[in-house]
């Protein structure tokens, strides 16, 4: 994305949310911004409006966890269809107890996206009408996405990295 | 059981009463397994309940432990009916973690190859279109066709369905002289074919009664729900990622984005069936225009040596061992590639901390973003309408499950 792109994102959030970019830069090829997460539908609402930016277009939504910093990260990525242009919003929080305002509000499709990332990551999206495990049972007790969570047997010793020379 | 069910309690007296019908998970008319409750007021459809997550197998989770090579197997199992563009999807979105340069003739072959399991994914669809309206002579007459693709998936990677083909940086061997007999044969036999399927429905005054207005979406809602593919074009936006964000050398090609105008049942198949016609046309194009060159881009880290090397010359083994024991560092990054798959824009979103595994593997799939959509769409509408408006959507399972 050209710089004077990238510009008018930043000014454009910064008109009338001062102070929420924590830090902006190209990631690869998408221009990725971190935002405070206290008003990221505000923000988002904001971009979705906006003559100059219109992100009409929710790609993909999904959590990340950072167990090593206790973060919990969403991602959202945006995508104006008229001008082919693409950014990808952050947002960090504490991973014990990660909450966040649902975007259902702007992107109906945010709906089963928050879900899944609900059921994954125990990220609770505050205002969601429906927030419910949705590909894993509703018995189920943990989040299966989280670092915390171990894939395999942990009493399995042959498939232990030293087994590897790792 | 469900809430829905939950609700079915008698009713005081003089109330209207509905009645719940649960559709699926397993029902032959479904074509997957799709739990549905319905309310019921008569035949029509007052509310509908989705359950996914049937089949779920926690892709996401699983590719956190594998090396990449083993996840690819991993990505067939998506769109099970179009899995080498999953395939492909994946190596590209490696190779642009990696940053390495790919040899056009690689790029027009993936091409050809991606624009064959399009053609086999929309005759899929399209011929249970077919079938759900009581047509089910299209449905056995494509199959035929769609063998002959698989045939040369078969002899281009040895696998049919869950084909697992390419490798990052491209191919593990050239086109044999049989593949390209085998492609000349399909370019041959199946546009006489497609022709006659569309003698049998496009104007079939019966089909077009049936599909004409029922499932419809408007172009506004599609957006919002985050419609991609087909079922957006259908309903008039002509979105694109082949055309929007060109990858492998699709700018060289030149093709037509048929698009719909009322979203609906008909319009789903109509786009699908013209763009089977542009894929035809794009395989013919880059077959003519086919650059001589390597079938494989420079990656040693990552594509494994000739297999007489890896029995005559020590650093090959070595190098064979490693690649396949998944034993090579990723350098660290974070990439999102989209391809454009058969129902909609395929992404990957790969985070990489430099360990020999992605540390966040996030798959963007279409059917899951727009199946949210379905009871909205047919709320008021028939019971039989809304299986046709399932198998329009080309809801497929295993990508909706990850």
């Amino acid at each position: 994305m050209e710089a004077a792109d990238q510009e008018k994102i930043l000014s454009v959030i910064n008109e009338q949310f001062d102070g929420e970019i924590i830090e902006s830069g190209m990631v690869r090829d998408f221009f990725t911004i971190v935002l405070k997460k206290e008003k990221i539908v505000e923000i988002i609402r904001h971009l979705y409006h906006h003559a100059e930016t219109e992100f009409q277009f929710l790609t993909t939504l999904c959590g990340i966890h950072f167990p090593d910093q206790n973060q919990m990260a969403v991602m959202y990525q945006l995508h104006n269809l008229k001008t082919n242009k693409r950014v990808r919003l952050k947002i960090f929080m504490p991973d014990d107890k990660p909450e966040v305002n649902t975007l259902t509000t702007v992107f109906p499709a945010a709906n089963w996206m928050e879900r899944e990332t609900f059921d994954f990551f125990g990220i609770i999206f505050s205002g969601h009408p429906n927030l419910k495990r949705i590909l894993n049972v509703e018995e189920m007790t943990i989040h299966p996405l989280r670092k915390e969570y171990p894939l395999e047997d942990q009493s399995r010793e042959d498939k232990k990295d030293f087994m590897f020379g790792r | 059981m469900t809430e829905a069910q939950d609700k079915i309690a008698p009713t005081p007296a003089g109330e209207k009463q509905y009645s719940y019908l649960n559709l699926g998970p397993t029902h032959p008319a479904t074509h997957g397994i799709f739990q549905n409750v319905l309310k019921m007021d008569g035949e029509v459809i007052v509310e509908s309940t989705p359950t996914i997550g049937y089949i779920h197998r926690a892709f996401e989770k699983l590719a956190e432990r594998r090396p990449l090579y083993q996840i690819t197997p991993i990505t067939d199992r998506l769109n099970y009916c179009s899995a080498p563009i999953n395939n492909i999807g994946w190596h590209m979105t490696v190779e642009k973690l990696l940053g390495v340069e790919i040899p056009k003739r690689v790029q027009y072959l993936r091409v050809i190859i991606m624009e064959l399991a399009r053609i086999t994914d929309h005759l899929i669809c399209n011929a249970v279109i077919g079938v759900d309206t009581g047509a089910l002579t299209g449905f056995v007459y494509l199959f035929q066709q769609r063998e002959l693709v698989y045939e040369i998936y078969e002899e281009i990677c040895g696998a049919r369905l869950t084909s697992n083909i390419g490798r990052i940086g491209g191919f593990e061997r050239d086109f044999t002289p049989k593949a390209w007999e085998k492609i000349n044969r399909f370019l041959k036999e199946f546009p006489e074919v497609l022709k006659e399927f569309e003698g049998l429905l496009n104007r079939n005054r019966i089909f077009m009664d049936r599909t004409i207005g029922s499932g419809g979406i408007t172009a506004e809602k599609a957006l919002s729900y985050s419609f991609t593919g087909p079922n957006l074009r259908a309903a008039g936006v002509d979105y694109d990622v082949r055309a929007m964000n060109p990858y492998s050398s699709y700018e060289d090609f030149e093709f037509i984005i048929p698009v719909g105008k009322n979203g609906d049942v008909y319009d789903r198949f109509m786009v699908r069936q013209e763009e089977m016609w542009q894929s035809l046309s794009i395989i013919k194009q880059a077959i003519e225009k086919l650059p001589e060159g390597p079938h494989h881009g420079n990656v040693p880290d990552f594509y494994l040596p000739p297999k007489e090397q890896v029995y005559n010359n020590m650093e090959a083994l070595i190098y064979h061992f490693k690649i396949v024991m998944g034993e090579t560092d990723i350098p660290p990054g974070e990439v999102y590639h989209s391809v454009e798959g058969a129902n909609g824009e395929l992404g990957f979103y790969l985070i990489s901390d430099g360990g020999r595994t992605p540390y966040r593997l996030h798959f963007r799939r279409p059917c899951f973003i727009f199946y949210q959509a379905y009871p909205e769409i047919i709320k008021g509408s028939m019971l039989s309408d809304a299986i046709l408006t399932m198998s329009s959507m080309n809801v497929i399972a295993g990508e909706l499950d990850a």
